[in-house]
């Protein structure tokens, strides 16, 4: 855009829509906006997710694909990277607008679905199966026999007001989220309400962190506006490190400007007038997208000195994690942050009155950030209409694992884990039966399919000796096997350990040996590794019980979770694997003991040649046969075999 | 302000922001500690202090967390007493099972613990992975293996030393104390001060040891043993052998030295006194040429290479002096054995220090012939004299051998921070005016602080004199210097706070009662010594004349200035 128009439209921006109170514009005002946010257009647009998830999936090319599209067909159409809505499992996704007419999602729009997606649109006839639906936009003419986006299964039970903007805006665009309302509450915030009132709406929104520790924002913010100190820091925690969540990066991509929004009012709210984005390094598009967007907010005076006028200032920087997971931990980011080694410290003092540097320090999560523009702009009575008693508001899931449907999303407090499972996610890939679901990252716990019906709580799910965590969740089908998983998490656990404090360190170290012993081919069932193998299981659960009782911090604290759950819910699986050496999913490679079924093995040699261990013998073109002691269960004649003629049991 | 709590159903009253800890301590309640330390910045990474306060979901660690009014605090409940001894096993389960052939054999915590604790049994077997003994450097040894990463030795050496020459690197059970790089400790910043094998539990830092070349030099008839000792030495040897302070404990260690085997022993405080008769004239030299002020004193060989690793710039304010013990290296094989007929090379010279960087520093000045072939710790001795069965109830005191064990009491006050600094003083003031030093005894230089400021007029010139000891403070004091400071003639830098009284190579376990007694005998042998100052030992006299030039002079600096010792492995 030229100069001018840039100035023309930042003055427009802030002076007529962030700066009007009311929220009432007049004509030529709601037609600007509705061109900003591009619900008007007067040509094609064509919209690309180009999140990480979509790059993944191949957008880049899908891009690239679309671009030659339009100049081979002269077309007069914009093409815009946007993030993802959310249904990674369909990327890369593809929108397509045309003058008039509602916009439509296309999923799994690969590059060489790309063309025909494109002349489905163009040529009106939207014969294609990748059509997902259209959104819902009053005034513009509907495409016939095409389903309202928010009406199918993924999003039908979704509240979407974090993700509001999510995959349907430019993250780029300070003026599309300008337009869509954004700002407007820290405009709000910082000329109408002292610190303390920021605090206390907050408060009464009884909006909770969703890091997973569960405290509430509002208090955490009045201890460090009400501690003395000169400097006071706000960093938002992006370090985000659970296998299988990615709610944090998501939002980044999406709809950055939310976060710094949001980042700035809590700012504002506890005194601060520095704040630092704490992003893992691995997040590169994460970062990119942060630092362009501050740079923006900067240019649109929204950072910097005396912001509108009303004498707060506010920097914000972003700092790399260097990718260990503790450093999620708030006491041992600031060492992180302070340029230390990442090791948590004792609490209290708690870091809103003693953090980084000595100065009161509020940490908080990007989602609940994400929430505070939200409940400003609402009031804190519409945040609290939300969900159940004792959690309020709405809460960002990651979907992962053998669900039919994956990604990330925004639902209800109070939804029971079976809808969320049923309905959004599809219900289990291939058709297989539901064993679990894995809650909360590593340290989360597997909750069985009978308790699926409890509701999304906070206290609920404590009842049960669940924690919410950060929102990971993990689908898992019968072919898993559940030793196997505790001992993945523990594994993660006691490599991701800062090493620190002894319970954590020794007795993760402990525990991945306790349950390599269960899964480990037995060399010898005579010889006292029998018994060290019962011995350990005995111990398993005494030392998991000591090691939350004495750790320094929550990663050690809740590291034995896995185990915990398990062995609470899937007991009889560990005693399978102990008693019977055997594991039932047959993922324990270790414990399975191959047979060749001589109804079908003809013969044909290949399993003999392949055996590392000699371990099969016969004469070609006639049965042959494993010998037991020899092998050690690797499974490659399982693998190499044409006619099925081996099975282990 | 004072709030009640409640510790195993006894009322008692604290302080607001006390530890649990502390209150512990004060009312005799014992709880098992590790990582604690009370010169250090606890941490509660051991949690074995841990202790059950009613209301909270986790146990707490005592040394880190603070008392809030009524709490209610159990110390020794099943569950506590259930997690502690947990903790010993996990951390035995990776620890070697060599406590017969452990350097530490008795005095290890770990050992202790697992007593207290009664671990009866290895409940956890882990494969241990094999790893390196790190002999690099010549002063400090360091096994990786039998550390259990309590941090100890980190910490001081951040805090206290201030010069973070290990910590931990690597992350869960592969996280270890390293050094950089990891490659030696010889091969990075540690000054070798040993005041980490102090802070160490456990025996994963150790001194490298000289006591087998000593005891096989005392075997070999062809060498001439001779030990000289530093003047901490004595006080430290009662105490450990538990010797009443009216005995002569100076020539009872002498009868030791003699039946262990050494020929002649030597007190080091006489080159002290060369040492300061020096000094004085290099000071007087550079007051007048207002030239390389603040002088720092170079007696401690750990600030000497703390200087030469961080602040280069400074290292022509440093006295160029050798220190007492390669000074008295020197005058025995050149002069004192030399004169009575025997060659330099026959003679086998151990020093005995409270300090491990003494070893680096004989190591290192051995072009030619070294003035000093071995240096062992006080905790050597000990052992050897253990070794060669010498009971000091049978002993008697052996009368001074030899005129070069006379000594002023400035050069043994070399021993505490302060000490060279008060001895300094003593003989600048003799060598400009005349005259003792009205009083002799400067009070603000004695005593156990880290930090000692004086103000002394001499030959009516006003001098700043300041003593640091504990190398973070000197760090400070070199910030001071470096912004701008420049109002201080002397400095004087021990690395060890307190100074030698509490060197690296002193007994494990030492506690400010040990201290104060090492640092009374100090004082208590300056107040009976008739020689007060470095210039007025008759010995030296003779020295000067036969041996030396006069003080200051282009002689000596060949003999006593340092400058060709080989450069440290950096």
């Amino acid at each position: 855009m030229p100069t001018q128009d840039l100035t023309d439209i930042r003055t427009f921006l802030t002076e007529k829509v962030i700066k009007n109170y009311s929220g009432i514009f007049d004509k030529p005002t709601t037609d600007r906006l509705a061109v900003i946010r591009h619900e008007k257009v007067s040509r094609p647009v064509i919209y690309i997710g180009t999140g990480t998830c979509g790059v993944i999936s191949g957008a880049l090319s899908t891009l690239e694909r679309v671009q030659k599209y339009v100049s081979e067909n002269n077309l007069k159409a914009d093409i815009i990277e946007v993030g993802c809505n959310g249904f990674c499992s369909a990327e890369p996704l593809l929108d397509v607008q045309l003058p008039g007419k509602t916009r439509l999602c296309f999923r799994n729009v690969t590059e060489d679905r790309a063309e025909d997606v494109l002349n489905s649109v163009f040529h009106h006839t939207l014969q294609n199966d990748l059509t997902l639906g259209q959104y819902k936009q009053p005034g513009l003419e509907e495409w016939p026999n095409v389903p309202m986006l928010e009406q199918i299964p993924w999003f039908n039970l979704q509240t979407r007001h974090i993700l509001k903007n999510a995959g349907i805006i430019s993250p780029v665009s300070i003026e599309e989220y300008i337009a869509g309302g954004g700002y407007k509450s820290l405009y709000k915030t910082v000329l109408n309400y002292p610190a303390d009132k920021i605090c206390e709406i907050i408060e009464q929104s009884e909006l909770k962190g969703r890091a997973g520790g569960g405290f509430p924002t509002g208090r955490k913010w009045k201890i460090a506006l009400d501690t003395a100190g000169d400097q006071k820091y706000m960093i938002c925690n992006a370090d985000e490190s659970d296998p299988g969540a990615f709610m944090d990066r998501a939002i980044i991509e999406s709809d950055p400007h939310r976060i710094i929004e949001g980042l700035s009012i809590a700012a504002y709210a506890i005194g601060a007038s520095q704040a630092i984005i704490f992003v893992r390094s691995d997040y590169e598009n994460s970062l990119n997208i942060l630092e362009t967007a501050i740079r923006q907010a900067k240019e649109y005076g929204l950072l910097g000195e005396d912001i509108f006028g009303s004498g707060f200032n506010l920097s914000i920087s972003v700092r790399q994690g260097a990718g260990a997971f503790v450093c999620g931990e708030e006491t041992a980011l600031i060492s992180s942050l302070e340029g230390q080694r990442g090791l948590p410290r004792s609490k209290p003092p708690y870091p809103a009155e003693k953090g980084i540097w000595g100065h009161p320090t509020v940490i908080n999560n990007v989602e609940t950030l994400a929430n505070i523009p939200g409940i400003l702009e609402n009031g804190p009575a519409w945040f609290k209409a939300m969900g159940t008693k004792s959690s309020k508001g709405t809460k960002l899931f990651s979907l992962a694992g053998k669900a039919v449907n994956t990604g990330f999303i925004e639902v209800p407090m109070g939804i029971t884990f079976s809808s969320i499972i049923n309905n959004i996610a599809g219900g289990v890939k291939d058709g297989k039966a539901l064993k679990a679901v894995q809650l909360g990252g590593p340290s989360g716990v597997c909750i069985p399919p009978a308790d699926l019906d409890t509701p999304l709580d906070f206290e609920a799910l404590s009842g049960i000796g669940a924690k919410l965590g950060s929102g990971g969740l993990i689908i898992l089908d019968e072919k898993t096997c559940m030793v196997n998983l505790a001992k993945y998490f523990i594994d993660f656990l006691q490599n991701e350990s800062c090493g620190k404090c002894i319970p954590c360190r020794e007795g993760t170290k402990k525990m991945l040996d306790i349950l390599e012993g269960i899964t480990r081919r037995p060399k010898e069932e005579t010889t006292h590794e029998t018994l060290e193998r019962f011995k350990g299981v005995v111990q398993l659960e005494s030392l998991a019980n000591v090691i939350c009782d004495t750790s320094l911090c929550g990663l050690g604290q809740n590291a034995p979770n896995p185990v915990l759950s398990s062995l609470k819910w899937f007991r009889e699986e560990f005693e399978e694997h102990i008693f019977d050496r055997r594991c039932a999913a047959g993922v324990c490679h270790d414990l399975r003991t191959f047979y060749i079924d001589v109804e079908h093995c003809n013969g044909c040699n290949i399993c003999q040649k392949k055996c590392p261990e000699n371990a099969i013998v016969g004469s070609p073109k006639m049965p042959h046969f494993i010998i037991e002691s020899k092998c050690t269960g690797c499974g490659i004649c399982f693998d190499v075999c044409k006619f099925s003629a081996i099975y282990f049991k | 302000m004072l709030l009640t709590i409640e510790i195993n159903e006894q009322q008692v009253s604290a302080k607001r922001g006390e530890t649990i800890l502390t209150v512990l301590n004060r009312i005799g309640v014992k709880v098992p500690t590790l990582c604690y330390l009370s010169s250090l910045s606890p941490t509660g990474a051991c949690r074995m202090c841990v202790v059950e306060v009613e209301g909270l979901p986790h146990l707490v660690p005592a040394c880190s967390h603070q008392v809030e009014e009524w709490m209610q605090i159990h110390t020794h409940s099943p569950r506590v007493l259930k997690a502690r001894k947990n903790i010993v096993e996990l951390l035995l389960a990776n620890h070697p099972d060599d406590c017969l052939y452990c350097d530490r054999n008795g005095t290890c915590e770990l050992q202790g613990l697992s007593e207290e604790l009664q671990i009866r049994e290895r409940k956890y077997i882990s494969r241990q992975k094999p790893v390196q003994i790190d002999k690099a450097c010549p002063s400090i040894q360091r096994d990786p293996a039998k550390c259990v990463l309590c941090g100890r030795c980190s910490r001081v050496c951040k805090e206290i030393i201030g010069v973070a020459a290990i910590d931990s690197v690597g992350r869960g059970s592969n996280t270890r104390i390293g050094t950089s790089y990891n490659r030696g400790l010889n091969f990075n910043a540690c000054v070798k001060c040993g005041q980490c094998i102090i802070a160490c539990p456990t025996g994963a830092l150790t001194e490298r040891k000289s006591l087998p070349q000593v005891i096989e030099a005392l075997g070999d008839p062809g060498l001439y043993p001779v030990v000289q000792f530093s003047p901490t030495v004595p006080a430290a040897i009662a105490e450990e052998f538990g010797l009443k302070s009216n005995k002569d404990i100076l020539n009872l260690l002498r009868y030791a030295l003699k039946r262990i085997g050494f020929r002649q022993s030597f007190d080091i405080s006489l080159a002290s006194d060369i040492n300061l008769t020096e000094e004085a004239a290099i000071f007087l030299e550079r007051l007048q040429g207002n030239k390389n002020l603040p002088m720092f004193t170079s007696c401690c060989p750990a600030w000497v290479r703390y200087i030469d690793i961080f602040h280069p710039q400074f290292s022509p304010k440093l006295s160029p002096v050798k220190s007492p013990q390669q000074i008295m290296g020197t005058l025995i094989k050149k002069y004192i054995t030399s004169s009575a007929g025997i060659k330099p090379e026959k003679v086998f010279v151990v020093s005995v220090m409270p300090c491990t960087a003494k070893k680096a520093e004989a190591e290192y000045d051995s072009e030619g012939i070294r003035p000093v072939d071995a240096v062992i710790t006080v905790r050597e001795l000990v052992r050897l004299i253990g070794l060669l069965g010498i009971d000091f109830d049978k002993l008697e005191p052996e009368p001074n051998d030899t005129a070069f064990n006379m000594s002023s009491s400035s050069g043994r006050l070399f021993g505490i921070s302060g000490g060279h600094l008060e001895g300094l003083m003593r003989s600048i003031n003799f060598l400009s005016t005349g005259q003792d030093l009205n009083p002799g005894k400067i009070n603000e230089l004695r005593g156990l602080k880290p930090r000692k400021e004086a103000k002394i007029r001499i030959n009516k010139i006003p001098l700043n004199v300041i003593a640091v000891s504990g190398l973070a403070n000197a760090i400070e004091l070199m910030d001071e210097i470096e912004n701008g400071r420049d109002n201080i003639h002397i400095v004087e830098v021990m690395a060890c706070v307190n100074g030698c009284i509490n060197g690296g190579g002193m007994k494990i376990g030492s506690d400010e009662k040990n201290l104060k007694a090492r640092m009374k005998a100090l004082y208590d042998a300056d107040e009976e010594e008739m020689v007060k100052v470095a210039h007025k030992n008759p010995v030296l006299t003779e020295l000067y004349e036969k041996f030396l030039s006069k003080p200051n002079s282009p002689g000596n600096q060949e003999i006593l200035w340092k400058g060709n010792s080989k450069s440290q492995e950096l």
